[in-house]
């Protein structure tokens, strides 16, 4: 690691301020930035945690939404039980110690097109609360580890709509056990999302469709037929395009028989 | 369960206490007065020449003690070799220099160009980004075959080509193989890849290198397997220290898998920087340069063919295989795909004529050296695999047709130089077929089929060569060194032991084991019995853990040693109660007359030898302490049959390993508990091997399974539970003990059981398969079955 200087600010515009400095970066659960940090891929002057902030804090439902502070951790959203699917999803991320430190805001700020959260962000039609604004999850993921927040802008919050029926299927990488491809899908009056992540050079996508055909027909018969594209996939050690987009056809039919 | 907790006892292991309980003493945790660190500048190139090197930058930097550059190596020794090969023509294998650091040339990925030392290793890595150097970048050579082609790109500008050897065995059978080829009914044609992988241990490498100015003594503590060897190629080869001012230690060390065997430059380093700057000087290596330094293993592409008679009877086998080398020549690398493969090449079977032809290979890559079973598990591999696809070709069920080859009479001269001196093949395949309830497989299969997966069975042998090994056998092979053990016991007046061993404890729980051995001995409590291991200042010369030799050899010395003090204690006792020595009878650590009451206790002579007051001194010495040196003269063979069953995805092509069996032959066993710890390990690693790990390069010679995001290790919820039986034991003929060794077999029998299940799976479900290169990855899986 770099020398950095850290920071504990106890309230979010205190937290705000902070980040408006040069070279400042928050810092969550830090299972992303800190092993960045180590390999010294990253030069942050100053680093401030946002483990202080209570507007962070704290998962709750009411009208249909589940808000969840951006401060919660994996294993606390794996805990809750008004949003199943999201619960499997945040389960299933990494291991108990990776659960209990990294945390909703910190995976949905990074955006790593391997990582779980994104799926669910999108293929539930989520919210991206800030402290400055709300993104709709159509607007908000707009590459590799690329999203529409600016700099110094803090994720305070993501809300979700409770889908009637929703689950997420990881297909695991053999090594880092991120998602080679992972698929989130989502039944709700609004309609029928399919969210894919692990698999696009371009990152989380919705595959619609899949959308389409489920709309009449939430069965996984509907995507008889059906297949993926190819085209613009990532091609690594670990399967090829041609592998990932098969994974894809696959994974969403085990989704909704899951969700189902 | 022996009640006295000797031989055959299962007794826990002791050491355990100390490092379930973070109490081990690893070399990482000595710290040493005004200790300083260093951090190495790597190449991120594979191939390139060094234009220039600014190191003014950095040596300007805060807490920078002295920036190293290979200029400052000047006259220090090459890495050396300690095997050297003799090629199909007569001619000794190429051998490149080795240097410390690097000099005008960066050969691979984390080559080391200069090292930094500083009052903190943060401080080390600074100061190693503010080095400027130059690298004139040149095409590298990754793939073995493109290496050794004309005009490829040279990894050692010195030597006449990427060739280090090109070996044939037994060169005198080469034409009368191929005329048995011309002659067979049938032949079988399999080309693989026993591809490479990284060791991975717990534990990474450490060295911290000390030197006191008032005595010119020099210190390296190190994560080593063997530390005499070390202390030996260090001292001598490379920085010319002579045995007696050089210590090495090798603490707890936290796994090995081979990779700890080698003498690295970063001994060296840290041994010679403590000389020159009168400090300590310490170097940690992370996990990611762990993955681009520590030798790697395997790494052989092989074509092997089969020749069976009519009746099924194998007539012949010949093979082809390249082997990487990697960049340089690692401590044993040219050993491992010659004499520890080539010799293994009958396997299980009777068959007549042998042919193995190796070549050698420099690739701009890491080294690749001895990898838990080194040459074993590659010759297990393509034999067994090669005879599953014969019995598919041939339509005979696969364990039939091993069954009607497997040698069966001992001791069997092998046509690849070696004499098994007993084992019993049948036996060990009955108790597979009992444990692994091949009798209900057709039930599972329907099972599976039941639930939408593919199973499949894959059965297999193995034999390996342990108890490494004869000294005047590996010296007309080519080693350039002994391969004996050695061992000290020393008695202490009250009756306690501690046995001085020259083998070294990394995992495999000798501390528990070789205390039995004595224990049962003598006939006393083995928690009377110390080990100590691991410093060349208090173990006579030994050669090491590896090449499940501990026991088998090391075990063989603490005997004749143990036999020594017996010997020396009789006649103590003799004299004690006035009787002729040869009345003297020991048995629970009590010395009595025979058919008398008469008796004294083992703690009565081991006193009178301290304090000898009543002493027969015109006879023997004062004192209980005896040395002993144990060469084998032979190998030691532990064989046995695996068996696996997995289910595959047809969906995903993610294979499952649903039941594992292995039914082993080790001998003699001294504690079966431990020995089931160590065929578990080794099972995991061979699945690891069949189904996740593998190091790749990309053709520019990059590393892109640098770190375990892309490096897959096999974790708890990859493997099954096993059922592993080792009852099935023919005693070693020739070393005291009657003990094989059984550190490598799990890791040696279990790829091709793997494979051949998934082959198996793919074919009983129709899909035209007959081979899948490891690591068998859902996608590659897939893919063979939708090619
Ligand atoms: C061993 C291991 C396994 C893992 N497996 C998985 C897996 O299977 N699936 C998966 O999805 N992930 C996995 N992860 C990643 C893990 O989920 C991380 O916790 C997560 O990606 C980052 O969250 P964090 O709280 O740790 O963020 P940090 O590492 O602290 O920060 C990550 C980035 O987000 C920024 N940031 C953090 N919080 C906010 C915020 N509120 N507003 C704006 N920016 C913010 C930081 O500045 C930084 O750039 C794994 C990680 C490890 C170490």
């Amino acid at each position: 690691m770099y020398a950095f200087d850290f920071e504990r600010p106890s309230t979010l515009d205190e937290a705000v301020a902070a980040l408006g400095a040069e070279g400042a970066q928050a810092l969550a659960g830090g299972q992303t930035l800190i092993p960045t940090l180590k390999q010294r891929l990253a030069m942050p002057e100053t680093l401030v945690s946002l483990t202080g902030l209570a507007e962070l804090k704290g998962i709750s439902a009411s009208g249909g939404v589940l808000t969840v502070g951006a401060a919660s951790t994996h294993a606390e959203v794996a805990r809750q039980t008004d949003h199943p699917g999201l619960a499997g999803l945040a389960g299933g991320i990494g291991d108990p110690h990776v659960r209990n430190r990294g945390t909703i805001g910190g995976s949905v700020a990074n955006n790593d097109p391997s990582a779980c959260y994104p799926a669910a962000v999108l293929g539930s039609g989520a919210m991206v609360v800030t402290n400055a604004r709300e993104i709709a999850a159509d607007d908000y993921f707009t590459g590799l580890f690329e999203t529409a927040l600016e700099e110094g802008e803090i994720i305070t919050a993501l809300r979700f709509p409770i889908p009637e029926k929703s689950a997420y299927v990881k297909f695991e990488q053999p090594a880092s056990r991120f998602a080679l491809v992972g698929v989130f899908v989502s039944k709700s009056e609004g309609g029928v999302r399919v969210a894919v992540t692990g698999a696009s050079e371009e990152g989380v996508f919705r595959w619609s469709e899949a959308e389409a055909a489920l709309a009449s027909d939430f069965s996984p018969a509907a995507l008889d037929g059906l297949s993926a594209s190819a085209e613009n996939l990532i091609g690594d050690i670990h399967g090829s395009p041609a592998y990932r987009a098969h994974l894809i056809g696959v994974l969403t039919k085990r989704a909704v028989a899951a969700a189902a | 369960m022996p009640a006295d907790g000797g031989i055959g006892a299962p007794n826990k292991r002791r050491e355990d206490v100390r490092f379930l309980t973070g109490k081990g003493r690893y070399t990482d945790d000595i710290n040493m007065r005004g200790q300083a660190y260093v951090w190495f500048l790597r190449s991120n190139v594979a191939h390139g020449r060094i234009t220039s090197i600014d190191t003014a930058a950095a040596a300007a930097m805060p807490g920078v003690i002295r920036v190293f550059t290979g200029a400052d190596f000047e006259g220090v020794g090459s890495i050396p070799c300690g095997w050297q090969v003799t090629d199909r023509h007569g001619e000794p294998m190429q051998e490149p220099a080795h240097p410390v650091l690097a000099q005008g040339k960066v050969r691979h990925v984390g080559d080391p160009i200069a090292a930094v030392v500083a009052e903190t290793a943060e401080q080390a890595r600074d100061a190693v980004e503010a080095i400027e150097v130059e690298i004139e970048e040149l095409p590298a050579v990754v793939d073995m075959k493109a290496a050794l082609e004309e005009g490829a790109p040279k990894v050692h500008d010195d030597l006449t080509s990427n060739l280090c050897y090109d070996w044939g065995f037994v060169e005198e059978n080469r034409e009368a193989v191929n005329k048995a080829f011309d002659e067979a009914a049938h032949v079988t044609t399999l080309e693989l890849r026993n591809q490479r992988l990284v060791a991975n241990p717990m534990e990474p490498r450490v060295a911290i290198g000390d030197y006191a100015a008032h005595n010119d003594e020099s210190t390296l503590y190190t994560t080593s397997q063997n530390p005499h060897v070390i202390r030996l190629l260090m001292g001598a080869f490379v920085l010319g220290i002579p045995e007696h001012k050089l210590r090495v230690v090798a603490p707890d060390v936290g796994g090995g898998f081979g990779s700890k065997i080698f003498h690295y430059a970063e001994e060296a380093f840290c041994t010679f920087a403590a000389k020159q700057l009168k400090r300590p000087v310490k170097w940690t290596s992370t996990r990611s340069e762990a993955f681009m330094t520590d030798a790697h293993g395997r790494d052989h592409v092989t074509k092997i063919e089969l020749a069976l008679d009519k009746d099924n009877n194998f007539t012949a086998l010949r093979t082809e295989t390249y082997a990487n080398m990697g960049a340089y020549l690692s401590t044993f690398a040219p050993s491992v795909p010659t004499w520890l493969h080539g010799t293994l090449m009958a396997g299980n079977y009777r068959t007549p004529l042998i042919y193995v032809n190796v070549k050698a290979v420099f690739t701009n890559t890491v080294p690749v050296d001895a990898y838990r079973g080194a040459g074993r598990p590659e010759a297990t591999y393509q034999l067994e695999r090669v005879i599953d696809k014969a019995a598919r070709e041939l339509g005979v069920d696969p364990i039939a047709l091993r069954r009607q080859n497997f040698v069966t009479e001992f001791p069997y001269a092998t046509p690849v130089a070696v004499e098994y001196d007993t084992g019993d093949y049948v036996a060990t395949m009955d108790k597979l077929e009992e444990i692994a309830d091949l009798a209900g497989f057709e039930k599972r299969l329907e099972e599976s089929k039941a639930s939408g997966k593919l199973r499949g069975l894959g059965v297999n042998c193995y034999i390996e060569a342990c108890g490494i090994a004869p000294s005047h056998l590996v010296g007309q092979l080519g080693a350039r060194a002994g391969l004996y053990e050695s061992a000290t016991v020393r008695v202490n007046a009250t009756g306690g032991l501690v046995v001085m061993t020259g083998s070294h404890s990394h995992g495999q729980g000798h501390e528990t084991a070789f205390p039995q051995v004595v224990a049962e001995m003598i006939g006393i409590d083995p928690n009377m019995i110390e080990i100590v291991h691991g410093d060349t200042a208090n173990t006579p010369m030994g050669m090491g853990t590896y090449g499940s030799r501990s026991l088998a050899v090391g075990g063989s010395a603490i005997v004749r040693a143990t036999e020594k003090i017996i010997a020396k204690a009789r006649k103590i006792a003799a004299h004690l109660m006035e009787a002729s020595e040869g009345d003297i009878e020991l048995k629970d650590g009590q010395f009595t007359v025979a058919g008398t009451d008469k008796s004294v206790a083992w703690g009565d002579v081991t006193l009178a030898a301290y304090v000898p007051h009543n002493y027969p001194l015109e006879d023997i010495e004062p004192g209980l302490e005896e040395t002993a040196f144990y060469d084998p003269n032979n190998f030691t063979y532990p064989a046995g049959a695996y068996a696996c069953e997995v289910e595959v995805d047809p969906e995903t092509g993610k294979v499952t390993i649903e039941r594992f069996a292995a039914a082993d032959d080790f001998g003699n066993i001294v504690n079966p508990m431990i020995v089931s710890g160590q065929v578990h390990g080794g099972l995991g690693q061979g699945i690891g091997q069949a189904l996740l790990e593998q190091a790749v390069y990309d053709e520019n010679g990059q590393l892109l399974t640098g770190s375990y995001m892309d490096y897959a290790m096999p974790r708890a919820d990859d493997v099954p539970f096993y059922a592993i039986d080792h009852s099935c034991a023919t005693p070693c003929t020739h070393n005291p003990l009657g003990v094989k060794g059984c550190g490598e077999a799990g890791a040696i029998g279990s790829p091709p059981a793997v494979v051949n299940a998934v082959v198996d799976a793919l074919q009983r479900a129709g899909r035209n398969v007959t081979h899948i290169d490891m690591p068998l990855s859902p996608s590659r899986v897939w893919e063979a079955m939708n090619q």
